[in-house]
């Protein structure tokens, strides 16, 4: 099967969903295809089932499922189409796409634009090299959220969690609601990787430890997990303190220990991607190194919010349907984004030197800080400067710039 | 009740089991391939080297010597019958020092004295030219270009359904509890059931020793040693050869290695323990790994860690591998103390124990129908587009994927466990599925619900890989 479209979206989820949609309301008359894995659109969004999604975008509070499903009920009036059950295989720099699923085969698809909203996936036990036995019992948060809502199986009854990001702990309040003994969270860092709403929520109002400076130390049990042991790190260097170890009888260990942005097809394509990140390096439209191919979501840097990864989305969209509308725009010159002292990361990456206007830059902080002052400048001239009671590496920040005074390249950097 | 009666039965179903029930499968026998555990290959020959060994380690004169030497040449022939992979990448033994320089002379020495072809004492710049990657502090090196990779497991398994197509029967999940010859013959006691064989072959590995106990020889202990590993994602590949550090004596050093998906891996720790079964990891034992692989490739990117895992070898109280007539009970073969090189001698020990078995009385007539040739699942990853298509029209699971990672599709998954797969451990080992970097976060759940829906068994009772590994503790609690 062979397939031309303007526009192709990779991955269905709220970045996929928002960016086609938003394509869609700039050029009506464009030939727009999502291409999802699952059987359905909406991505992770549907094992979401809790609630505290759209408090930005929408302006109330939905589950996951509801936040996907006004997105879901917005495209279905539109001419695009969905493609479900279709895996990407492949994507190369001329925007050509080979896709395959059971029902067409394979699908050769080219596009004149490609939204990347691949998503993200968390990292392993493996990825963390924790030592111990390796039982039936160790399961992701995600996998085991998909496990409990989307199957309506329990994956444990007595479990410690090891790290701190949102998915775990919201995981911690699914699992006791359900009957589970949340027994501990122990976390690596001295601070959370999780929204702080999430921690009282999930944690503090049912009654769960959450241990920083904490690590998983030794995993037991020859066929189920039977013990899992903690201790306590060194802050400097993150080795345990040899003494500090507590065991807990338990039959599950869940992580959730970070996420991953999902790039194999971006690497495939030769995309140019930022080491920090792991997604692509972007410009202020969400445009790629290859041109006409953008990128938004989880799969370019890990979001908090839904609200976040919607609008970032909306961006990409709109900038894929001004490209195919209007043809390649040479691109004279980029000024860099440069993310120094104490700011991990900025997204975009670099702004076109035409670029004016509004212009919103994204940004996580590789510590925590209280009080905290960001300061942009651009040579020796203070762009903009934010101050903020505390800033933490859970929690993205943003910073808006007047794109007109950007004249070189710019600097994020905390300052004391 | 009566017993089913068997020629011969193999107990053991790791690598070394499996290869002699397939030798044994062309002969016109009622053949048995026994193992306690649910599935094949769920002992040392999980996880190992995976390496094919040019068979320089030998002490001179040994049996496992002999039977390296010779499995190694016989390797390619068995791959391409069983469509097993195997990569004639060549292997390096680095020396850093004048000491390590002589142990290599000693080395080659000994690779003289053992048979190995294409060997070559190198220096350390010639090594470089080789493998790029390889530490600028290495003075010498031992070069083998027979050294191979292949993959323990898949050899295992296809032995199995080789041996399986060809009339062996499966006994898996059937622990042996008890041997005694009644009138000539062997009744062996597997739980609740029993049957009896003509000859029994003991490749029961770590437990070889328990096993041959029971007929009451104990001329020999098996005694577990600990080999830790660890596996990096793909894009951690720097390495083009095997190459291993100089050997101690308690094996033949760490090695860093391609594996034949194209990961690459680095191990063993060697850790002698009492406990058979003891697969855990330490910590020490990674950064013991994380040391010494960089001490061999300072490149290597030890954050590309996917996962860590440990097997344990069966070290024989002889310190030769055990390939004879008992001499306490002539109905039983030892195929015993096979540690490493086993994955390299398991062709040659099957010839070995094939002629043993005649020493031994075993009537062996070829079948006129006996298939050596054996095909493995369609790996719709390697396909050519064509053959995609031609697969998909064929049977349109093959156009679903299951395993975004590795890009292992429902067909795949359905196909193994067709083959016998019936755990989450064994789908992934005849398949992949759940190997890659999201190790199985993704497609656990799914290959769960394939499980389940092919083998006709509720979600609740599947295992990680047999026993009590269950994967759920129940279903969600009725409001």
């Amino acid at each position: 099967m062979k397939k031309f479209v303007d526009i192709a979206v990779i991955g269905g989820g709220p970045a996929g969903l928002a960016a086609a949609l938003e394509a869609w309301r700039a050029q009506p008359e464009l030939n727009i295809l999502i291409i999802e894995r699952d059987h359905e659109p909406g991505g992770i969004l549907q094992q979401c089932i809790h609630n505290g999604f759209g408090l930005h975008f929408f302006g109330e509070e939905l589950t996951g499922p509801e936040y996907a499903g006004r997105f879901i009920a917005e495209v279905k009036k539109t001419s695009i189409e969905i493609m479900t059950d279709t895996m990407v295989l492949e994507l190369n720099n001329e925007r050509k796409i080979l896709a395959v699923s059971a029902e067409n085969g394979l699908i050769e698809i080219e596009a004149k634009a490609v939204v990347l909203a691949m998503g993200c996936r968390e990292r392993t036990r493996g990825a963390l090299n924790i030592p111990g036995s390796r039982p039936a019992g160790v399961y992701t948060a995600g996998c085991a959220q998909r496990l409990v809502n989307m199957e309506g199986y329990m994956p444990g009854k007595k479990v410690v969690i090891l790290g701190s990001g949102d998915i775990g702990l919201i995981m911690a309040r699914r699992m006791t609601w359900e009957g589970a003994k949340v027994e501990v969270v122990a976390e690596l860092m001295p601070f959370s990787s999780g929204l702080n709403r999430n921690i009282v929520q999930c944690l503090v109002d049912n009654n769960i430890p959450l241990k920083f400076n904490h690590t998983v130390v030794r995993v037991d049990g020859r066929e189920r997990v039977e013990a899992v042991t903690i201790a306590e790190v060194d802050p400097a260097t993150k080795r345990p303190i040899p003494g500090t170890e507590e065991t807990y009888e338990c039959d599950t260990l869940l992580l959730s220990v970070g996420l991953i942005p999902e790039n194999e097809l971006t690497n495939g394509a030769g995309v140019e991607m930022d080491r920090i990140t792991s997604g692509a390096v972007v410009d202020e439209t969400r445009q790629t190194s290859i041109p006409g191919v953008f990128a938004c979501g989880n799969v370019l840097h890990v979001h908090d919010l839904v609200d976040n990864v919607s609008n970032e989305a909306k961006l990409a969209g709109l900038s894929a349907a001004q490209y195919v509308a209007g043809g390649e725009k040479k691109v004279e010159k980029y000024h860099s984004v440069n993310a120094t002292n104490g700011v991990r990361y900025a997204v975009p990456q670099r702004i076109s030197a035409d670029a004016s206007g509004k212009l919103d830059v994204y940004f996580r902080v590789g510590n925590a800080y209280r009080p905290a002052k960001l300061v942009v400048r651009c040579g020796e001239e203070v762009l903009a400067t934010r101050r903020k009671a505390i800033m933490t590496p859970g929690e993205m920040e943003k910073i808006t710039l007047d794109a007109d005074k950007i004249t070189g390249d710019i600097t994020l950097e905390m300052e004391a | 009740m009566s017993a089913t009666n068997y020629d011969v039965a193999v107990i053991g179903a790791g690598v070394v089991g499996c290869a002699i029930a397939r030798q044994l499968s062309r002969y016109q026998l009622k053949l048995a391939l026994i193992d306690a555990a649910e599935d094949v290959a769920m002992g040392a020959s999980r996880a190992n080297s995976a390496i094919v060994h040019a068979g320089y380690d030998c002490p001179p004169g040994s049996v496992e010597a002999r039977l390296n030497v010779k499995g190694n040449a016989m390797y390619d022939a068995w791959c391409a019958d069983l469509d097993v992979p195997i990569q004639r990448i060549g292997s390096l033994v680095i020396g850093f020092d004048e000491q390590d320089e002589k142990v290599l002379e000693e080395l080659y020495d000994r690779g003289i004295k053992n048979g190995v072809p294409g060997m070559e004492l190198i220096s350390g710049d010639r090594a470089r030219e080789i493998e790029p990657s390889l530490s600028g502090e290495v003075t010498k090196a031992l070069y083998a270009a027979t050294g191979a990779i292949s993959c323990p497991y898949q050899m295992t398994i296809a032995c199995a359904e080789n041996a399986k197509e060809n009339g062996c029967e499966w006994l898996l999940g059937h622990p042996v509890t008890e041997m005694k010859v009644v009138d000539g013959v062997v009744e062996i006691t597997m739980g609740e059931e029993k049957i009896t064989a003509k000859h029994v072959v003991n490749a029961a590995g770590v437990f070889a020793d328990e096993v041959s106990a029971m007929l009451g020889d104990s001329s020999f202990t098996v005694s577990p040693r600990k080999g830790e590993y660890m596996l990096l994602d793909r894009t951690a590949t720097s390495v083009k050869t095997v190459i291993f550090q100089t050997p101690s004596k308690l094996g033949k050093g760490v090695l860093v290695a391609p594996t034949v998906d194209g990961n690459m891996f680095a191990g063993p720790t060697a850790v002698n323990q009492t406990d058979k079964l003891d697969t855990s990891v330490s910590q020490e034992g990674i950064d013991q790994l994380s040391a010494l692989s960089r001490k061999s490739v300072p490149t290597i990117n030890l954050r590309s860690v996917i996962t860590s895992f440990a097997g344990v070898r069966a070290q024989p109280s002889t310190g030769d591998f055990i390939i004879q007539i008992s001499e306490v009970c002539p109905q039983l073969i030892q195929a015993a103390g096979i540690c490493s090189p086993g994955l390299t001698s398991a062709p040659a020990i099957a010839e070995e124990v094939d002629s043993l078995l005649r020493k031994a009385g075993a009537e062996l007539v070829e079948k006129e129908d006996y298939n050596p040739i054996r095909k493995a699942i369609p790996e719709f990853r390697h396909l050519s587009n064509e053959e995609r298509t031609q697969l998909i029209e064929k049977d349109s699971r093959y156009g679903r994927i299951i395993c975004r990672c590795e890009t292992i599709t429902e067909g795949e998954i359905v196909e193994a466990i067709r083959r016998g797969a019936r755990s989450l451990d064994g789908v992934k080992r005849r398949t992949r599925a759940g190997m890659g970097r999201c190790q199985g976060g993704f497609c656990g759940p799914r290959v769960m619900e394939i499980l389940s829906r092919e083998l006709g068994i509720p979600m609740t009772e599947l295992t990680k890989f047999g026993g009590n590994s269950r994967l759920l503790t129940g279903v969600l609690k009725e409001d």
